[in-house]
């Protein structure tokens, strides 16, 4: 059986360097058979992952900390510092600048001042793969928004799309901005964008995403398909808003605001 | 022909070294830019494109606007276009090669550019406007060059070459209209988010194209034999002036719906252009500038009497020029990005580095354009001797 | 032919900067590399042996990384199946590089001597090296 297949291998290997790995690629496709590469057994699936966010059970300052500090320092997402130069996959913004257009004066304080955590959505129909010219940008059959870092060209078109400023470019080298390095996970190169991933790299350990695990609670990881998955659950039972749901980009990332307990 | 590029007046070649010390310059900084990352621009995380892309999208406009001249010519047999008509193109040339270094020189990436091609995807933009550029150069290059050189052994263009001219006119409108796709189809961007963008973009450049023409063929009679003459600038003239009231009327269009439905988003990144938003306003005193232009160089233009008058219609096209370049090599983009998707103001000006870089690819524009307008002068030149002669 | 003058000398200056490399280098024969499999990680293998055979790794890796990487970024496929039905989590520096963790003496000795610069490890973390 995988005679054949160390066979069609050998024959890519040789063409490519014939032929020039480029036109290999493009004739291959580059893609292993089922038989040769499968899905880790112990990983988690779902038909459409999602998160719910409970913003009743956010409230120190150190709750929001745990939350960022996991999902950077975990994927190796620089600091270097500057506003201008910034990379962020996670991070908070109060309430009239999450959701812009659905503030008013007369919210309970406590709402308007409470920091909302942002991430990339995984929206159901995401702008920024529509743009990509290169496909580095594209949608897994399980809803995740995920990006191929080796294959971007950093024309930053879905940075202009994404509506949510989800994105960072790297307009420099993040390496030097770490400060611990992670050995197991990549870092990016300059040129190259990136954003929130779901934490697939967790998820096929059996794992549940970084902030999630961090969070004592406040954030729910799940199939949005499964009706007694907890994030359905949790949409039952609580009203939830998404961001700028009128562009119809239909985010997987849901809040439950709550009342005005702080 | 292009031997006679390589043969020329002292001044010529002055001008060639003059160009080629500023694309080095730019080169060198290019370079910089390589090494330490895109970071060495003014682009930040909310305002991902600047003036790079900015530049791209103005002279794709510069580059549309041959066909002004093309379907005059040769739809409409206008014969006085008939002298003309090869700047046209050959401008067109000069502005794609432009356009194609700009999104070059934007791209973090640029040693993937390529990857456009390996993973072709045709729900991007990107893709089909990489692909309508690079077919429209193609096609100004070999209709420019063959109908120059059938000009210079006075014999008709080979027959061949009408469908391609034919061709070139749709083709110049879509290059330009899938340029204005790249904005007009993002959501949350409300700026750019308008059905008239297109139409909008065609208009600007339907002016600031032309109108650049006008220049280059003043200057081309200054420094040659060579005289385009004065009936093809004064029919020019009157595309220019048509032309930038179907742009002013756009603009005016945007600004209505904006102020009069009263949706912040969208009247946001004109308050921020033109009066400033949260205290931030670096680009304000440009914009005026840009409307002033437009208005004096409307003034100029629609009155018979100065469009009559070549100095006041020089002026009148630099006008035109200086303030589309502002609007849309500048503004547009920017506009665009401000306010951010958190409404919050974040400012982009371009560094020097960016600018020394925007001008050494200018500079390469031009080198190719005087490059291009040397061949077909030095051939005018020639086959007007020969009719005098005979 | 006029102004052979100017085209002969030309191209015989032509000729010599193309060529450059060639004088360049002569005399310089670099050894073959040879890349070196002794670190503590394989020595502990009972059985030496990588995901394929060393013939067709040698050959091909380039390949199969690439067909790694797309199978486990594009495809979210993480296992893959080597050489005798083995399974492997498809990882070049959580997998490769746990038993190749002398990148210097093992990647890095053959690529010189190529001249190809992999861009790898632009983002890939090689493993800590002690200084030999
Ligand atoms: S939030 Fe932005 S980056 Fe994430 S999927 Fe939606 S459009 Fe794409
Ligand atoms: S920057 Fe990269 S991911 Fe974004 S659109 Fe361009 S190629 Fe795609
Ligand atoms: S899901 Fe993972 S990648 Fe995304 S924000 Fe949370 S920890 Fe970071």
């Amino acid at each position: 059986m995988s005679i054949d297949r160390r066979q069609f291998l050998k024959i890519a290997g040789i063409s490519a360097l014939g032929a020039g790995t480029a036109a290999a690629n493009l004739i291959w496709k580059n893609s292993l058979e089922a038989i040769q590469a499968a899905p880790a057994e112990e990983g988690l699936t779902a038909k459409k992952w999602a998160m719910v966010i409970d913003m009743r059970k956010l409230k120190t300052e150190e709750d929001y900390k745990k939350i960022t500090d996991a999902c950077h320092s975990i994927h190796n997402v620089p600091d270097f510092g500057n506003p201008k130069d910034e990379v962020k996959w996670i991070w908070t913004d109060t309430y009239e600048h999450a959701f812009p257009g659905q503030e008013n004066e007369y919210l309970p304080e406590a709402i308007k001042e409470k920091p909302f955590p942002l991430l990339c959505n995984h929206c159901e129909n995401p702008p920024c793969v529509r743009v990509c010219p290169t496909q580095a940008t594209f949608k897994r059959q399980d809803g995740i928004v995920m990006q191929d870092e080796h294959r971007c060209i950093g024309c930053r078109f879905c940075m202009a799309a994404c509506p949510f400023g989800a994105r960072s470019f790297n307009y420099r080298d993040p390496r030097p901005f770490i400060k611990e390095k992670n050995p197991e996970y990549p870092t990016r190169t300059k040129g190259v964008v990136e954003k929130c991933t779901f934490c697939t790299e967790r998820l096929v350990k059996g794992l549940m995403p970084a902030c999630a695990e961090k969070s004592n609670g406040a954030i729910a990881f799940g199939d949005l398909k499964d009706p007694n998955s907890e994030v359905r659950k949790l949409l039952s039972a609580n009203y939830t808003i998404r961001r700028k749901q009128e562009l119809g980009t239909q985010p997987s990332v849901f809040y439950i605001i709550g009342g005005s307990e702080k | 022909m292009i031997e006679k590029a390589l043969t020329g007046s002292s001044r010529y070649w002055i001008w060639i070294s003059f160009l080629l010390a500023v694309i080095g310059v730019g080169f060198i900084f290019y370079l910089k830019q390589l090494s330490y990352g895109l970071g060495i621009t003014g682009l930040s995380r909310d305002v991902s494109w600047g003036l790079y892309i900015s530049q791209f999208t103005f002279l794709v406009g510069v580059a549309a606007s041959a066909v002004m001249l093309v379907i005059p010519y040769y739809l409409h047999d206008y014969k006085k276009f008939g002298k003309i008509v090869i700047l046209g193109e050959f401008l067109a040339v000069a502005a794609v090669n432009m356009c194609l270094l700009f999104l070059l020189v934007d791209m973090g990436q640029p040693m993937r550019a390529l990857n456009i091609f390996l993973y072709p995807t045709p729900n991007s933009i990107i893709f089909w406007d990489a692909v309508a550029l690079n077919g429209y150069l193609l096609l100004n290059i070999v209709i420019g060059w063959t109908t120059l050189e059938s000009e210079r052994y006075s014999a008709p263009p080979p027959r061949w070459v009408k469908p391609l001219i034919y061709l070139s006119i749709p083709w110049a409108v879509s290059i330009h209209t899938v340029t204005a796709f790249l904005y007009a189809g993002l959501p949350g961007r409300h700026f750019w988010l308008t059905a008239v963008m297109a139409a909008r973009f065609l208009a600007s450049a339907f002016a600031g194209g032309p109108a650049l023409l006008i220049i280059l063929s003043m200057i081309v009679r200054r420094l040659s034999k060579f005289d385009p003459g004065r009936e093809p600038i004064q029919a020019i003239s009157k595309i220019v002036t048509y032309a930038m009231l179907a742009n002013v009327f756009f603009f005016l269009l945007e600004v209505f719906t904006a102020f009069y439905s009263g949706i912040p988003g969208h009247k946001h990144p004109f308050q921020y252009l033109f009066v400033g938003l949260e205290g931030h306003g670096k680009l304000v005193p440009l914009m005026w500038l840009s409307v002033i232009l437009a208005a004096a160089a409307l003034i100029l233009l629609v009155n018979p009497n100065t469009r009559k008058n070549e100095k006041t219609l020089l002026a009148a096209c630099a006008a035109v020029f200086v303030s589309l370049w502002i609007d849309k090599g500048f503004g547009l983009i920017v506009g665009g990005f401000v306010p951010n998707p958190f409404e919050r103001v974040t400012e982009y000006w371009p560094t020097l580095a960016e600018a020394l870089i925007t001008l050494g690819v200018w500079a390469i524009g031009i080198l190719i354009l005087t490059v291009l307008y040397k061949v077909a002068v030095s051939v005018r030149e020639e086959t007007a001797g020969a009719d005098t002669e005979h | 032919m006029h102004d052979a003058g100017k085209i002969i000398p030309g191209l015989i200056i032509f000729a010599a900067i193309v060529t450059f490399p060639f004088y360049y280098n002569m005399g310089k024969a670099v050894a073959r590399p040879e890349p070196k499999l002794d670190t503590p990680a394989i020595q502990e293998l009972k059985e030496k042996q990588c995901v394929e055979s060393k013939e067709f790794m040698r050959a091909n890796h380039m390949h199969l990384l690439n067909q790694w990487r797309d199978a486990v970024v594009r495809d979210g496929n993480n296992v893959y199946m080597g050489l005798g039905g083995k399974k492997y989590t498809m990882s070049l520096q959580n997998t490769c590089m746990k038993c190749h963790s002398n990148k210097k003496n093992f990647c890095d000795s053959c690529h010189k001597y190529v001249a190809v610069r992999p861009y790898c490890w632009d983002c890939h973390i090689a493993p800590k090296e002690s200084k030999l």
